[in-house]
């Protein structure tokens, strides 16, 4: 059935080889032969949306003879960039309309269509259709290669709580909890009297953080209960629940595997690749990963390795997994892993497992599926596949990190990815690799996962990674919609990251009241001030002054902080302006060097159409990004992750904009807006009730999340202004307030009478 | 330069003020006394030696001259700057380029001598305005400036004679004038003679008008007779917090209607640029409003003359592709979007300078640079009442296009209209006067025409959104456009009669022949279907091309626009 084909067993091959059938060179040893479907390549279907098919994409095109794509879209992704982009011989097909049930979660219609383009493989991405069983079994059943595990494997490690048992037989540390679903809160409440708080509620179907909670007390857990059950419902149509201890301050360490049943012994070999350390979080879910590990001592990576290996064994596991732990490691004390899960697809993350080991995952997913087995690259005799350097990746979300993380939607511009050298050479050994699902004027729906694109950094060492991937993200423009780049800068620059101290909790503990902004040092504000100045002195068209007058540069516009900015030949002078009899000893003038950076006499490299300039200080290349620009001139600027107006004035300008009135702020004390875009689904208030500050107010509901929406204030609920059902945009004023009588008062007369 | 020395300009006179050698009361006392004590002279000595004379009129002049730079004294000077106000010179500094302010009538005193207008107090050289010429942006403007610590800035005969003078000037030598207004009225002493003042202004407003572009900035009161100055000229610009017009004001409305209404209601920056259209944009502060006005002028041409309009070199390539802007509209004619996206995409370096950006958000109206050279945008925008034409949007986008008619500025128009708003409130306030308004200003624009159709043009607004029709010269489509007299269903219904079972069939039997562009392409309505990435390209090709456009004139007096 299948027909041979030879092709160059190297992964940055991407030249089409003459591929001739039965064609075999037994000269070179890296040539090997390969069946595929009446010599033609396999046709892939990526039963999934955004950078993952992309990403799938990249190696069938690496192996022209061996695979295509077969791309699938809703109707709200026709202009996406990964439709766009299919490079397949089959057209993409549109299964249907935005909504992920009607298209992406349309079982059937993937099933027709998979016949309609003579799909040969289905790969399922994340997310989606990727640890549903049923599905893997339909199609196993009717001819289908499934690139993923096999059907029973996804039932048995999908499920949480089977996973548990299936990891308690094979040996592994598992986390306590109470083994099987959940009743009713009161069973809850009863478990929680033996393993004690705080416990994690979550659904057995799910993952990604959807329908978990973190509960530390009764009236959490009673709270928690209906909201997890019924989120549980809408996102996995599965509203089972579980509870386990809730294990505190762990670090969240996880193993890539690639398993593939050898053909000779029947065993199943497993690879098992160096550590991911995924301990950045918000909402349980994972913003920064990286490979290795700073934190695992040789004796637990050992141990967990055995157990991995055991695990996979005892399943049967085939094909690319993740088994998850969490690792408790008290100073000074003993590090201590539990069992998590077992994800049964290729990981959002993989990409860091890839770099450090020099492979490919999908082509590893690829060759098992045809049944060639494991690809020669991944063959070792070590317990964990041999890695050099470290990998370090950001996720980039549309979401609002001032807001509790929200969802953001809108059209992306500009929008400007730094520049990917991974593509060019991927054997580097450094590069910045870029897997994205949007490009500019790409617009963000509220119907899918709201990430933008996975920022990678490949370097030598830890630091120069975390540097680097900073750097990275520096030149990362984003606009149209909130964004978390400028808050995963503030982690990667934060010390306690640099040094490794990264607890899942690692968000919550630096930034206990959210995210509020990077805050720059005077020394980086000077920076940023030179920098600015610079730009300005380039372009030349703002400001009034002459060549060697000091300008005025206003870090958060005309009211914001002033640095005094004196540009020569080859230094500046710099001073902030001081403003209270405190901050004097900050006001010393400062030397910058502003000497070339490799390129005669440019200090400065700037287009207003790529809204970054690159200007060197103290022989140090920064980069700056300049957004926007007001009509009044004022710059919106961007540098080290802070980002804020900037306005550059002339001495005498500055000087007659004191006379100038800050502009009245709105009130908003007495309106409750929403937070984001979505729709008001009940309300826990009536009008004239009186509420207490941090009181439930209503729920919104945004990407089949609930959000609870609480009074900022004490006071009396004047009006509800949406209906219960109707959707709200973001700022949209949902509840109004009004201060809360002293009834006392007004009733003591009649009382008296 | 050395007229600007002369007049002390970069220092100001606040400054001056602080040194204490203007202020001493020996000064003032002096200047008054020169001024007054001429018929003393005669009966006194004999005639002195004529160097002592000179010298004499030396110090009076420059005493003239100090006590013009400090306008209506320091007091006066806090006092503006306290409600967050600059005076009327430190306006000139900040919007002319440094040093190059030429003052005209520095000296120019009023003649009033009722109601105690003839008291020393009552004396100010310049009147209570400042006027003159100098570079911005390196090219010549003309301004005035209302001084409101002088006699709160009212206008006097001789005030207004100042004003006519520069606006005279500036039509003689081709340049802008701009007005900065901060005038409490009319200058009651003098009555008639005041109301004599503003009309010459205003029949200089009408002399000037389509010759040299005229700006106004309101920056205080700007009240009655006043507002119709700056009603006359091309731009109005206001400034948060202190500014506002209104014919009349709350009292009189209070008195009159019994309406209780407060100044920044009645007629603040809030009303004027998003619900009277009166005024174009407003700006948070006087600095801000100045540099505004500045970046303003560096799109604009001096004059009607052809060969002053500006060219700003950009390293921005004419032929760089535009992916993003097929992404950023959507397929779903109902799905709205913000074509300022679009446009942002397509124009020189991203920059544009929108008018009236808070008013009709339903269609944009912004200058910007395509190769650097200054084009009017004029854009539907989805993202307000599906981009529909009314009323607002219809004056809005006329006024702009005869703007740019006016002054040779080529027309860039992207057009996504469903048609024109439905209702009885727009036909009861004449949407076929006013949507007249934009389709007689786009058939009388002989300025180069170049238009793109992103999505969809139906009914009427498709004619008036610059088609091929009235003489366009470059008229695009995207392939996903749709040029119709209706959507598809609406036209079914009427064509078959109420709703049947083949309704859907006979609906895309509609859409296959006009919700695409094929049909306007085979008659040669557009002159291309053109790739949305291409769009950039095609247009800064055929602007150049029209660059040398030549349309012969109608000879008639002047055409009857429908007010």
């Amino acid at each position: 059935m299948w027909q041979r084909q030879v092709i160059r067993n190297s992964r940055s091959l991407q030249t089409r080889l003459a591929a001739k059938a039965r064609c075999f060179s037994s000269t070179s040893s890296t040539l090997q032969q390969f069946d595929t479907p009446d010599g033609k390549p396999f046709r892939v279907m990526v039963a999934n949306r955004g950078e993952i098919v992309q990403r799938i994409q990249r190696t069938c095109t690496q192996y022209p003879d061996l695979f295509e794509t077969v791309v699938v879209h809703s109707t709200a992704d026709a202009m996406a960039p990964f439709v766009a982009e299919a490079s397949g011989s089959v057209k993409p097909v549109c299964i249907g309309p935005a909504a992920a049930s009607q298209s992406y979660l349309n079982v059937d219609k993937i099933l027709q269509t998979i016949e309609q383009t003579g799909s040969h493989m289905v790969h399922p991405g994340y997310g989606f259709l990727s640890e549903n069983a049923d599905f893997a079994k339909t199609i196993t059943n009717a001819g289908v290669v499934w690139l993923g595990p096999p059907p029973h494997a996804v039932q048995e490690m999908g499920d949480k709580l089977r996973s548990k048992e299936v990891a308690v037989d094979a040996g592994v540390t598992v986390v306590p909890g109470y083994e099987g679903v959940l009743e009713s809160v009161d069973q809850a409440l009863e478990v929680v009297k033996d393993i004690g708080y705080p416990v994690l509620l979550k659904a057995a179907a799910g993952g990604g953080g959807k329908g978990m909670r973190i509960c530390h007390n009764d009236q959490d857990l009673k709270e928690a209960y209906g909201m997890a059950k019924s989120e549980a419902k809408s996102f996995f149509s599965d509203d089972r629940l579980l509870i386990e201890k809730y294990i505190v301050n762990p670090h969240h360490i996880e193993f890539q595997v690639l398993c593939s049943r050898n053909p000779t012994t029947n065993e199943i070999d497993v690879v098992v690749f160096p550590e991911r350390e995924c301990s950045i979080q918000r909402r349980n879910q994972k913003v920064i990963e990286e490979s290795p590990s700073v934190l695992l001592t040789e004796e637990s990576r050992q141990k967990m390795v055995a157990q991995v290996r055991q695990l996979c064994k005892t399943v049967g596991y085939e094909s690319a997994g993740t088994i998850e732990f969490l690792v408790e490691a008290p100073p000074g004390g003993e590090q201590s892993f539990y069992f998590l899960e077992m994800n049964t697809r290729l990981q959002v993350e993989h990409p860091i497992s890839e770099a450090v080991c020099g492979v490919d995952l999908v082509k590893g997913m690829l060759w098992i599926g045809a049944g060639w087995g494991l690809p020669e690259e991944f063959h070792t005799n070590e317990p964990i596949l041999p890695y050099k350097g470290h990998a370090i990746e950001a996720r980039i979300y549309a979401e609002d990190p001032l807001r509790g993380f929200l969802p953001s939607t809108g059209p992306l511009r500009p929008y400007v990815e730094p520049v990917d050298t991974f593509k060019a050479n991927p054997t580097a050994p450094e590069y910045t690799r870029m897997d994205s699902g949007v490009a500019n004027g790409h617009v963000v729906t509220p119907f899918y996962d709201p990430m933008l694109s996975k920022t990678i950094y490949y370097a030598a060492d830890r630091p120069t990674a975390v540097e680097g991937l900073a750097t990275a993200l520096d030149q990362y423009i984003i606009e149209g919609v909130q964004h978390n780049a400028r808050l995963v800068n503030a982690v990667l620059r934060h010390p306690e990251f640099m040094a490794g101290n990264t607890p899942t909790s690692f968000l919550e503990t630096h930034f206990p009241d959210g995210f509020q902004g990077v805050q720059l040092s005077l020394a980086k504000e000077e920076e940023m001030a030179v920098g600015v100045a610079m730009i300005e002195s380039f372009k030349n068209e703002l400001t009034m002054s002459k060549p060697g007058e000091p300008l005025m540069v206003q870090l958060g516009g005309m009211f914001g902080k002033a640095f005094k900015v004196t540009l020569g030949e080859e230094t500046a002078t710099v001073q902030y302006i001081t403003k209270t009899p405190e901050e004097e000893e900050n006001g010393a003038v400062r030397t910058v060097s502003l000497s070339q950076m490799g390129k005669e006499g440019a200090t400065v490299d700037y287009q207003p159409r790529k809204y970054l300039a690159e200007v060197s200080l103290d022989n140090t290349p920064r980069f700056i990004q300049v957004v926007s620009k007001e009509a009044t001139g004022e710059l919106n600027v961007q540098m080290y992750g802070a980002n804020m107006p900037v306005l550059i004035e002339t001495e005498r300008e500055y000087e007659l904009s004191s006379h100038m009135h800050e502009p009245v702020k709105q009130d908003t004390t007495d309106i409750v807006p929403s937070p984001m875009p979505g729709t008001v689904m009940s309300y826990a208030v009536q009008e004239g009730d009186l509420v207490e500050d941090g009181q439930e107010l209503c729920i919104v509901e945004a990407m089949k999340m609930q959000n609870i929406i609480r009074s900022h204030r004490k006071g009396v609920v004047e009006a509800l202004l949406v209906k219960t059902g109707s959707s709200v945009a973001a700022d949209e004023v949902i509840i109004k307030l009004v201060p809360e009588t002293d009834d006392e008062e007004d009733d003591a007369p009649a009382k008296a009478a | 330069m050395m007229m600007a020395n002369r007049v002390l300009f970069s220092k100001g006179a606040a400054t001056l003020a602080r040194s204490g050698i203007l202020t001493s009361k020996g000064a003032l006392s002096q200047a008054l006394y020169y001024h007054t004590s001429l018929p003393r002279h005669k009966s006194a000595q004999p005639a002195v030696d004529p160097s002592s004379l000179k010298a004499s009129f030396r110090e009076r002049l420059d005493n003239e001259r100090s006590k013009a730079l400090l306008g209506g004294g320091q007091k006066r000077i806090d006092k503006q700057h306290t409600r967050g106000s600059l005076t009327a010179r430190e306006r000139i500094e900040l919007l002319f380029d440094p040093g190059t302010f030429h003052e005209l009538d520095q000296l120019k005193a009023h003649r009033c001598v009722d109601f105690g207008m003839d008291g020393e107090s009552k004396q100010f050289p310049g009147d209570g305005i400042v006027t003159g010429h100098g570079l911005v942006n390196g090219k010549v403007v003309y301004a005035f400036s209302q001084d409101f610590t002088v006699l709160g800035g009212s206008l006097s005969e001789t005030h207004a004679e100042k004003m006519v003078k520069v606006m005279e000037m500036a039509q003689r030598v081709g340049a802008p004038v701009i007005g900065l207004n901060d005038s409490g009225g009319a200058r009651i002493q003098e009555g008639v003679m005041s109301l004599g003042g503003y009309a010459d202004v205003f029949q200089a407003n009408v002399d000037a008008s389509g010759v040299i572009p005229q700006i106004s900035v309101i920056m205080g009161p700007c009240a009655g007779g006043a507002v119709y100055s700056p009603a006359m000229t091309d731009f109005i610009f206001m400034v948060e917090q202190t500014s506002y017009m209104f014919v009349t004001g709350p009292e009189v409305v209070k008195t009159v209607t019994d309406e209780v209404i407060t100044k920044e209601d009645l007629g603040g920056t809030g009303v004027h640029t998003s619900k009277s259209g009166v005024a174009h944009d407003k700006f948070p502060n006087d600095v801000a409003a100045l540099r505004a006005m500045r970046r303003l002028l560096a799109f604009l041409p001096s004059s009607n003359d052809k060969t002053t309009l500006p060219y700003k070199p950009t390293d921005d390539p004419a032929d760089r592709p535009v992916p993003a802007v097929a992404r950023l509209v959507p397929d779903d004619p109902n799905t709205p979007y913000d074509m300022k996206d679009v446009i942002k995409e397509i124009v020189d370096d991203g920059e544009i300078f929108e008018i009236q950006p808070d008013m009709a958000k339903n269609i944009v109206t912004a200058f910007a640079r395509m190769e650097g050279h200054t084009v009017g945008v004029i854009a539907n925008n989805p993202i307000s009442l599906a981009g529909c034409l009314d009323i607002s949007a219809s004056t809005k986008a006329a006024r702009f296009v005869r703007f740019c008619d006016a002054f040779n500025i080529p027309l860039v128009t992207f057009v996504d209209v469903p048609g024109f708003l439905p209702g009885s409130n727009q036909e009861f306030g004449g949407i076929i006067r006013h949507g007249a308004k934009l389709l007689f200003a786009y058939s009388e624009a002989n300025v180069p025409k170049v238009t793109v159709i992103t999505r969809k043009a139906y009914g009427g607004a498709y004619d008036v959104m610059s088609s091929k029709h009235l003489r366009g010269d470059a008229n695009y489509a995207w392939p996903g456009a749709e040029l119709a007299v209706m959507g598809a269903k609406g036209a079914v219904e009427i064509l078959y009669g109420g709703s049947g079972a083949d309704i859907e069939a006979k609906s895309a039997e509609y859409a296959d022949q006009f919700a695409n562009p094929m049909e306007c392409a085979r008659r040669g309505f557009i002159d291309d279907v053109i790739e949305p990435e291409d769009t950039r390209k095609m247009l800064c090709n055929d602007l150049r091309v029209l660059r040398t456009k030549k349309m012969p004139d109608i000879i008639r007096k002047h055409s009857n626009i429908p007010l």
